[in-house]
């Protein structure tokens, strides 16, 4: 498995740690309440098919990538920075 | 007074010669991380061409020359010779690494076939040019790799990991030998 890194290009999966669904970023408003945030830490979907997770390019540049990749077919989608992704988000 | 003495990372274990290649250590007098502002890259740049006379890197370039170069290190990059002089820190964090590092040069006519035994990316000379510079892994543990000529690198691991990095070389080396 390879993933196409945007800052060093594609790179061996070895390369990468695995963080876990990229709903990371959506991180609720400190007031928010117990529901909303014991959702956000705790609950995830267990889905098939295209999934966006959080994965940190150790071994490369540093940076933290969210990786759009299907579980169903093993093929990687594609991969932008985390930065530019929280950014977007606002 | 006690009286220490300095070692350097890979003191007793280099230079080492096997077949074509060399293995030999470089030992830069600082290297500085520097990890530049939001938004300051060009003052950081005109700073670093005023008092090292040399731009900032791009991503995955080396500028400067043989004992003061900076390099592209992800986050930051490295100045890697020079004592960074006081200015840079106007543009960037910056933190001395002198003592964190073990540099290598890795040098002779089978270097890129040495460095896909230790590395998955390819570094060979139409995929990588003198000046540019990787971050990958040598065998498993993290290394910057700077190709400084046609058959020659240099090597940046971690200085508590300098045996590892010169015994995982050394086998490359030793490999690549035997097949002839």
């Amino acid at each position: 498995m390879r993933i196409p890194c945007p800052i060093c290009g594609e790179r061996d999966r070895r390369e990468f740690y695995y963080q876990g669904d990229a709903l990371a970023l959506n991180r609720p408003d400190p007031d928010a309440g117990d529901v909303v945030w014991n959702d956000y830490i705790h609950n995830r979907d267990n889905s098939a098919g295209v999934t966006r997770d959080l994965w940190h390019h150790e071994a490369g540049c540093s940076n933290w990538l969210v990786v759009t990749r299907n579980t169903v077919t093993h093929e990687v989608l594609g991969a932008e920075l985390a930065s530019m992704v929280k950014g977007e988000q606002g | 007074m006690l009286k220490l003495v300095a070692k350097s990372p890979a003191e007793g274990l280099v230079p080492l010669s096997v077949g074509t290649m060399e293995l030999n250590e470089v030992v830069p007098a600082a290297i500085t991380s520097i990890a530049c502002y939001q938004g300051h890259a060009d003052a950081l740049s005109a700073a670093l061409k005023e008092h090292h006379g040399m731009a900032l890197p791009k991503t995955g370039q080396a500028t400067g020359r043989a004992g003061a170069r900076a390099i592209w290190a992800g986050p930051s990059v490295f100045l890697v010779g020079p004592e960074p002089h006081a200015d840079l820190s106007n543009h960037a964090a910056i933190v001395d690494q002198s003592d964190s590092w073990c540099v290598l040069n890795l040098k002779g006519a089978d270097v890129e076939a040495v460095l896909a035994r230790l590395s998955s990316v390819d570094m060979r000379s139409k995929a990588m040019k003198k000046g540019q510079v990787v971050r990958s892994q040598l065998q498993h543990m993290n290394a910057i790799y700077h190709r400084v000529s046609d058959d020659s690198f240099d090597i940046y691991a971690f200085r508590s990991m300098a045996k590892t990095m010169v015994h995982d070389i050394d086998r490359a080396m030793r490999y690549i030998a035997s097949r002839g």
